[in-house]
């Protein structure tokens, strides 16, 4: 670890004047200190935020709920709106890391976790997450782990967050607040693609700082849940994963929100899939024939191609668990 | 001599450390100086400690061409850093006494050349005053490197001249073979392994004078002693190892590593004592791992089931530096009577690190080969897995056609088949279905050979009635304090509160290495031993003794319960220890017990297991998850089932992660192992963990030791991994030969 100051923020204009001046937000630190220990982060200044007014999970007028960005993972995992209306999100922290760190982290925290890619977490190796331009260790290394959608030459980490994908597939919006005021982006927009520039992470500006994040309405009924498929059945990122909310009225899919993790660089909307099932009626065959569009575009690496098949069978399975069958 | 009457043997008794253990007061290398002294162990304070971090090689293979210390010596509290630039003066004498090591080779001298063998070689060490200041020190040490393409991967690299003792023959195999009713073959392929146990390695050295004090991590205190005075060239007798707590170790702590010679080393130079704690990622590279195999297994049989033919073709890893070889090629001599056999084990030289001994050394990797071609077999002929085995049992040892001193193989299997339920398995593969998954049942056999070696032990019984019995051996988990002082309270007739055993220094008397499963053999023996003959002492003091109320008694006519002399049957007439040393003006009895094998080998001595594993594959993910397991042991006679079952159930757990989970993962690029953290590198987690049962056969073996023990501690970690995928074989259909079994090779 190298040497850095640390200040606690007492309220929001402190945070955001700590920010400003270059401080790097802290609150768990579930993911942060670990980094700093191995020296991949090295943050001159942490401005603690923990006692900052961001803890309320309230809903909103149009019928959602917006988390704040220092709910405790295990506080939003069993509050008892979230479990009422997106079981999604309550399965998807409970099967995150383990009971201590899910004490620990917070959803502002979680969302800015960065990558599990052991070249990332290795200074020793080329990354250009960690040292643009020093290349990609991971896209000819060991690669089962990383991603199979969404990457670059530059960068094929996955993005380790289960409630983030649980996020993408329900379309939520984070909550932003910085030096020129407030702002939302969709939560699609926040997590950025490799592409060129693998050490930008988030639609963050400088500075800026998460209040919360915001699920939409949806329309009820909605059967929604999340599967993780992994070696080891708990305390263990996901291989792959599927997030599913499905609105069936009538014998029929109306809305299918529908999204995969442990195969992106960003968790990964499966809008194709969503789109094979809305307007029709829920079957077997139906989940075979919308998870078969799971994987369109991957580009597996040498040692993740199973991943390619895991992710249809990790989407059927959950289409069938929220959406009935045998 | 009489019977003393067993009280402690053989209960289920909890650990004697355990509440220092939970409640953190137990004193574990790492966690000196700040531990506060304790009566137990009696460890000093250390006063002064600067703290060490070493700086690792970041290529695998080629010169250090520069190391600039200037940023590192140049941060408050920085005391020095050393490298092969400070030409550090270490002997590196001869050890032969350090027969654990290699026999082929030399082992890593630290900081004498510019030569890089290994990804995670230390090329430099930083001594600071604070953990800290050493931490952020290290990172700032810059070393460069002349790097040259290093070859890490076992498949197709050439392999070492073989040792005379690596090919074996029996028969005529290649014949026999070609001329069997049946045959099977495979390759099976066992990934590296990293014992990972909870506590690092650390070691704090302390030079007074000519003297070194060193506080290690170790499981052979006699061995580190050994080792530290053949480095720096000195006298054992001026070394002194303590490590009275060990928080498991799985044998990585049975050699002497370059750590503790870099701890000894920094604190001759810097003239400070130095505190070195590994890294988790160093572990990784500094104290070992199970090598990787591949073991090539061709079987031929009968198509009644009987193996007549097995030929083995073996490779395995090992260091540029030494040639590490274990226990591989045994099973497969002596496991089933199979009368024409060849074997041929090489080890290939990598740049990497030395492998090491790891729970069920050799042993359990050939098992895996064995018992899963076994399996193999038995699908082929249609014959009951169990039943096969049956078939194959030998009479006496077909390696040597010595008689077994026990072996109860036969009933094992039989035992485990009626206990697992085995009658209720239809044998066709892929036959049973719960939903999503296909459940499958598997067995496997294992066999360990019960290692005995001379041993020693101290046995002090003060005048207040309370004994002290010492044995330089040590406690990595097995519950040696707890068993010890089992035997001990009954052979003196006392309480368990009233013994205090102690271990972990090496001025104790002398054990072998705490490994190999042979500490309750020999150090048992030797405490028996000593026990006895201090209990036989104090009666004859007592018989011979005008004034006692046992004079006159016949020795053989007494026994000694609660710390009390009487005479059998007639509990009224006696006395108590402290009496009778009190009326005798006798501060203290003291006696020393030993140990010594047979050295006639006139018998094959081993442990025995039959492993049974039910699991669950997920038809279309391919996940397998454990349902329940049972072992079930010859080992002889059990001193603490209590901490039996701690052995047997902590070895499933090991296997179920060696058959599913571990796996050390090298990048061939640059021989960087990329999961050297526990994040990475998977262990089983509770929720992996089923129903785990283990069953011992009521028995000793008087032949092996007097107390009639067999070793458990590695038997119960051979035959699992391959019960686990002879199960996942049931389960599907499908054979997996690669361990460890993940999703991918099932979907």
């Amino acid at each position: 670890m190298h040497p850095f100051s640390y200040t606690r923020a007492s309220d929001t204009r402190e945070a955001l004047d700590a920010g400003r001046d270059g401080g790097r937000y802290i609150a768990g630190g579930t993911t942060l200190v670990d980094l700093m220990r191995e020296t991949v982060e090295r943050p001159r200044t942490l401005v603690d935020i923990s006692a900052l007014p961001l803890r309320d999970i309230v809903v909103t007028r149009r019928g959602g709920l917006r988390v704040g960005a220092l709910v405790r993972m295990a506080e939003a995992a069993t509050h008892r709106g979230v479990r009422a209306l997106y079981p999604v999100i309550s399965q998807a922290l409970e099967l995150s890391a383990s009971a201590q760190l899910r004490n620990m982290a917070t959803i502002g925290g979680n969302i800015m976790q960065r990558t599990r890619c052991t070249y990332f977490r290795d200074v020793s190796a080329d990354c250009n997450k960690r040292e643009p331009g020093s290349g990609c260790a991971a896209l000819h290394g060991v690669n089962r782990t990383h991603a199979i959608l969404g990457t670059s030459d530059d960068c094929v980490a996955t993005h380790p967050s289960d409630v983030a994908v649980a996020f993408t597939a329900l379309e939520a919006t984070v909550h932003l607040l910085g030096p020129d005021g407030k702002r939302t982006v969709p939560f699609a927009d926040f997590l950025l693609k490799p592409g060129s520039t693998p050490n930008r992470e988030q639609a963050l500006r400088r500075g800026e700082l998460i209040t919360g994040v915001e699920l939409p309405a949806l329309p009820r009924p909605l059967k929604s849940g999340y599967l993780k498929v992994r070696d080891r059945q708990s305390y263990e990122f996901a291989l792959t994963s599927a997030a599913v909310a499905l609105h069936i009225r009538g014998g029929v899919i109306r809305e299918a929100k529908v999204a995969a993790g442990g195969v992106g660089t960003v968790p990964w909307k499966l809008a194709a899939v969503e789109r094979e099932l809305i307007g029709r009626r829920p079957s077997e065959a139906l989940w075979t024939k919308a998870a078969e569009r799971a994987a369109d575009g991957a580009r597996p690496l040498r040692h993740n191609r199973f991943k390619v098949e895991l992710l249809k069978r990790t989407v059927e399975r959950q289409l069938r668990v929220a959406g009935g069958g045998k | 001599m009489s019977q003393q009457p067993q009280a402690a043997v053989g209960a289920p008794l909890s650990r004697v450390d355990g509440r220092l253990k939970v409640t953190g007061q137990a004193e574990y290398a790492a966690d000196l100086p700040h531990a506060r002294t304790t009566s137990r162990g009696g460890t000093p304070i250390i006063d002064g400690v600067v703290h060490a971090v070493v700086v690792d090689s970041t290529v695998a293979r080629g010169r250090i061409t520069g190391i600039d210390t200037r940023a590192a010596d140049a941060l408050p509290g920085v005391l020095g850093v050393i490298s092969h630039l400070d030409k550090p003066a270490l002997v590196y004498r001869d050890n032969p006494g350090a027969w654990l090591d290699p026999f082929v080779g030399e082992r890593l001298h630290v900081f004498q050349d510019d030569k890089v063998r290994f990804f995670g070689q230390p090329v430099a060490v930083v001594v600071a005053r604070t953990l800290e200041a050493a931490q952020h020190a290290a990172d700032l040490v810059r070393v460069s490197y002349d790097a040259e393409q290093p070859t890490t991967d076992l498949t197709g690299a050439p392999e070492n001249d073989p040792l005379p003792t690596q090919d074996y023959a029996r028969g005529n195999p290649e014949e026999a073979l070609a001329s069997a009713e049946v045959r099977v073959e495979g390759t099976y392929r066992l990934t590296r392994n990293h014992h990972n146990a909870l506590e690092p390695h650390a070691t704090i050295a302390r030079w007074d004078g000519e003297k070194l004090t060193v506080w290690d991590k170790t499981q052979w205190v006699l061995g580190a002693r050994d080792e530290l005075a053949a480095v720096f060239g000195m006298s054992a007798e001026n070394v002194r190892v303590i490590s009275p707590f060990v928080g498991g170790a799985f044998g990585n702590a049975l050699r002497t590593w370059p750590h503790t010679t870099i701890a000894a080393l920094a604190a001759r130079e810097i003239r400070r004592p130095v505190k070195l704690v590994l890294t988790r990622e160093q572990l990784y590279y500094g104290v070992g791992y199970r090598p990787a195999y591949e073991y090539g297994l061709r079987l031929g049989s009968t198509r009644g089931g009987r193996v007549t033919a097995a030929v083995h073709r073996i490779r395995a890893e090992t260091s540029s530096y030494e040639h590490f070889a274990e226990g591989v090629m045994n099973p497969g001599q002596l496991l089933y009577a199979t009368p024409h056999v060849r074997q041929a084990f090489r080890t290939v030289p990598l740049d990497v690190n030395t492998p090491t001994f790891m729970r069920g050394p050799g042993w359990s990797s050939a098992a895996f080969a064995i018992e899963s071609a076994m399996d193999e077999l038995a699908h082929e002929t249609g014959i009951d897995p169990i039943e096969l085995r049956l078939r194959n049992e030998p009479q006496e040892d077909p390696s040597n056609g010595l008689p077994f001193s026990t072996r109860r193989l036969s009933e094992c299997l039989r035992t485990g088949a009626r206990a697992f339920g085995w009658h209720r398995r239809n044998p066709k593969p892929r036959s049973r279905r719960d939903g999503d998954w296909l459940i499958g049942m598997g067995m496997a056999s294992g066999i360990y050979d019960t290692l005995r070696m001379r041993s020693e032990a101290r046995v002090r019984l003060d005048a207040d009635g309370t004994a002290l019995v010492q044995a330089s051996t040590s406690d990595m988990g097995p519950g040696t304090y707890t068993s010890m002082t089992q035997l001990a309270a009954d052979a003196l007739g006392l309480t368990m509160r009233t013994v205090r055993f102690e271990l972990g220094d090496s001025t104790f008397p002398a054990a072998p290495p705490h490994g190999g499963s042979q500490t309750m053999a020999g150090v048992g023996s030797a405490v028996q031993d000593g026990c006895d003959k201090l209990r036989q002492e104090a009666v004859k003091l007592a018989v011979e003794d005008e004034r006692s109320p046992l004079h006159g008694v016949d020795a053989d006519d007494i026994v000694v319960r609660g710390g009390r002399l009487h005479v059998k049957g007639t509990p009224a007439r006696g006395e108590t220890y402290r009496q009778l040393l009190a009326r005798n003006n006798r501060t203290h009895l003291e006696t020393r017990g030993t140990f010594t094998p047979s050295g006639d080998d006139r018998y094959s001595m081993n442990a025995y297991s039959a492993v049974f594993a039910e699991v669950a594959v997920d038809r279309r993910l391919g996940l397998v998850r454990m349902r329940r397991m049972l072992g079930v042991y010859d080992v002889g006679r059990i001193i603490s089932p209590k901490l039996a079952d701690s052995q047997a159930l902590g070895a499933m757990v090991g296997g179920i992660g060696q058959a599913l989970l571990e796996h050390t993962v090298t990048d061939h690029r640059d021989g960087r192992i990329v999961n050297a953290n526990l994040a990475d590198y998977l262990v089983p987690v509770n929720a992996d963990i089923p129903d785990l049962k283990a069953i011992y056969l009521d028995g000793e073996d008087l032949h092996a030791d007097p107390i009639g023990v067999k070793g458990l501690g590695e038997i119960v970690k051979v035959g699992v991994a391959p019960a686990i995928a002879n199960a996942v074989f049931h389960a599907t259909g499908r054979r997996v030969r690669d361990l460890p079994i993940t999703a991918e090779a099932l979907l």
